[in-house]
């Protein structure tokens, strides 16, 4: 849609500091407000509207780790799109097979970060001979190796039911991660003038800083190592890499290890935080799709950006407006889609 | 379209030249059909693959003409067949207008219509392999939507007890009468399809699927031409939304969930992607091997079957028994069915 989008991209160009300065007043005024919603005692009439302080600050919280998670397995899908232009729609299988995985290793073991590392190697193994079996022989076809994936998502899901019956597992956390975090957050003061401070449980906290750090780390990964440089270079322009001398089915080989792997280690973690059943992988296939398509493909900052959006729309959705929910997930697609087809940071080809 | 059996056709042939033998044998074969079939072959393997076909085929008509793969083609049809519910009758006490028959399916269809022409729209802001996630993304928040919305949708359980209508003295959910309507109203889409295919639009949409840049340059306007080519194909869907609820008596989300709008993607590739014949073969296929394959590999691992079938049908001809027959044909006749392109 060259289009459509070059009149914003000019203005946007042409209006320069004004309107950056702009949307970083609007910006800080959010921020302002939030930080007030977040630590200010409420009035009344607040909490009449918005059910309870309590109410309102888990679902932000909520959204804030689910959006964790849905990062974890999304920017493995906007990496291995970004590169190979290769829409893995097996990616939710992964994210199931890892789960399965890290509950089978955590119940035989009693480590449960021996099944963290297990869900997250053992699907980089299955991402690199996918990649190479399967992928590698239908480069340059979009539209197949799309297919190939859906056929294999098909065959993956029903195996997986043969193995796991239907049945839903929890992963059993350790002790140290057990428990509640009392937060600084007031979310009510009882009549007799003690305040009520939220808790929250330390796992899900625990998963957003996994998922920050994970996100910083792929972050220095691609702007600060070779291999990321190549990487960079190959989403640009794969021809030119490949004619600078790069071999670049070893990168793909890469790049596809750290995406499955990310989505097998999400798989884990975000099984021992929810549950692990048949249809999670149509889940978080969803959500993986709704996140590259709003953050952009290829940008790992547009996924955390785009995984931000959803995770908080979904839990926001679910506490206020429960039977519409998804509704919100899908405005803010067709909106992103409307304004700026390529995603947020995704860059226009 | 060259690669239609009876694409070079010259005005002098009388019409039934034009039609060629293959399609006067076919549907000879196809009204025949049920004087030798029971009343199991006619709607569950007859009827069932027709109504699966009519997606397919609205589904090829995108991929084949107009380069879009859409995996929302099942959720078009559900939007019909939930429309059929909400303005008829059902069991279920909720909504249920009460609409007769003749009211309620046009309004089904072009709610339908319009569903696809909105789902178009909002996909064809991207272009290429980004329809695909854009579609099965629409896909699989819509299922969600149907099943976390009662007042819409009823939730989980859906509508039950939706009767297709009986007039002209004939009810037309049992057997014969229902197979001969999903027949009349598939082959009226194929011949609509074929007959589109090689008029001034589907000329232009075939134009803009292999260069749109260069369409654009030439004034014409691509992404109206690709949303009516979305239009078009809802109302194919939808009718077969229609067919659908009338021939299972009630709609779930489990009707348009995502294993069912992966299997019309199925169909439509087993079958080939480039003629509007290939959905319908590839229909059969597949409703033949859902009913007999339980006997093979057991009602369980059905969906390993297929996927392996489908891996193979990607991987060894990726235009499906159609182009099976391409390769095969140039050894009988000399010109391929599909010339390089």
């Amino acid at each position: 849609m060259s289009l459509l989008e070059q009149p914003s991209s000019s203005s946007l160009s042409a209006g320069g500091m004004t309107r950056r300065q702009a949307w970083g007043l609007v910006g800080l005024v959010a921020a302002a407000v939030m930080v007030w919603l977040v630590f200010a005692v409420w009035p009344d009439w607040l909490n009449a509207i918005l059910i309870s302080k309590k109410a309102f600050v888990s679902a932000i919280l909520n959204g804030i780790t689910l959006a964790g998670l849905y990062f974890l397995v999304a920017s493995g899908f906007t990496l291995i799109f970004g590169l190979m232009r290769n829409v893995n729609l097996a990616h939710g299988s992964l994210y199931l097979l890892g789960a399965y995985i890290g509950y089978e290793v955590t119940n035989h073991t009693g480590y449960w970060l021996l099944g963290v590392a297990a869900g997250f190697a053992v699907l980089a193994i299955i991402g690199v001979v996918m990649q190479v079996f399967v992928f590698r022989r239908l480069e340059g076809d979009d539209l197949r190796q799309t297919l190939v994936s859906i056929g294999i998502s098909i065959v993956a899901a029903d195996l997986m039911l043969a193995v796991w019956a239907g049945g839903t597992y929890q992963i059993t956390t350790p002790e140290w991660l057990d428990g509640a975090l009392t937060l600084p957050i007031i979310t009510a003061v009882r009549s007799n003038g003690v305040s009520v401070f939220l808790t929250y449980p330390l796992y899900r906290v625990v998963v957003l800083a996994a998922a920050i750090v994970i996100g910083v780390g792929l972050w220095l990964m691609l702007n600060r190592t070779r291999v990321g440089m190549m990487i960079r270079a190959g989403v640009d322009d794969r021809a030119m890499l490949q004619a600078s001398g790069v071999n670049v089915h070893a990168v793909f080989a890469v790049v596809f290890a750290v995406g499955a792997g990310l989505a097998g280690f999400a798989g884990v973690v975000g099984g021992s935080a929810l549950s692990v059943a048949p249809g999670e992988d149509v889940r978080y296939l969803l959500a993986s799709l709704v996140v590259v398509i709003v953050g952009g493909m290829g940008s790992i900052t547009g996924a955390a950006i785009g995984a931000l959006l959803i995770g908080l729309a979904e839990q926001i959705g679910l506490v206020y407006f429960p039977t519409y929910g998804i509704v919100l997930t899908f405005v803010i697609m067709v909106v992103t889609l409307a304004v700026r087809p390529q995603g947020i940071m995704g860059k226009a080809r | 379209m060259s690669l239609a059996t009876t694409a070079n056709v010259t005005p002098q042939q009388n019409w039934l030249e034009r039609l060629g033998a293959g399609h006067i044998i076919l549907a000879i074969a196809l009204v025949l059909y049920p004087l030798v079939a029971s009343d199991f072959f006619l709607t569950q393997i007859g009827g069932y693959s027709l109504i699966f076909g009519m997606l397919g085929l609205s589904l090829m008509l995108l991929a084949g003409y107009g380069g879009m793969v859409s995996l929302a083609q099942i959720t078009v049809a559900g939007i019909a067949a939930y429309a059929i519910a909400i303005l008829g009758n059902n069991n279920s006490n909720i909504l249920g207008f009460g609409w007769p028959w003749w009211l309620a399916v046009p309004f089904a269809v072009l709610a339908a219509a319009l569903a696809s022409a909105l789902i178009g729209w909002i996909s064809v802001r991207t272009e290429g392999i980004y329809t695909i996630m854009i579609t099965l993304a629409i896909a699989t928040a819509t299922y969600y939507f149907a099943q976390q919305n009662y007042a819409i949708f009823n939730g989980h359980s859906g509508y039950t007890g939706i009767r297709a209508p009986a007039f002209w003295g004939i009810g037309w959910r049992d057997a014969r009468p229902f197979y001969y309507l999903c027949l009349g109203l598939a082959v009226l889409s194929y011949a609509a399809v074929l007959y589109g295919s090689r008029s001034t639009f589907g000329m232009t949409l075939q134009a803009i699927r292999d260069n749109p840049r260069r369409m654009r340059a030439l004034g014409y306007h691509v992404t109206a031409h690709k949303v009516f080519a979305w239009l078009l194909a809802g109302v194919i869907a939808g009718l077969a939304g229609v067919l659908l609820v009338w021939f299972n008596g009630r709609v779930s989300p489990g009707t348009i969930g995502v294993d069912a709008a992966i299997d019309v993607l199925i169909i439509a590739v087993i079958g080939g992607l480039r003629h509007p014949i290939g959905p319908f073969l590839g229909a059969v296929v597949v409703v033949l091997m859902q009913t007999f394959a339980i006997d093979i590999v057991g009602a369980e691992r059905f969906n390993t079957l297929i996927g392996m079938v489908f891996l193979v049908i990607v991987f060894v001809s990726p235009d499906g028994i159609l182009g099976l027959w391409g390769r095969i044909k140039p050894h009988l006749a000399q010109e391929s069915l599909r010339p390089g392109q």
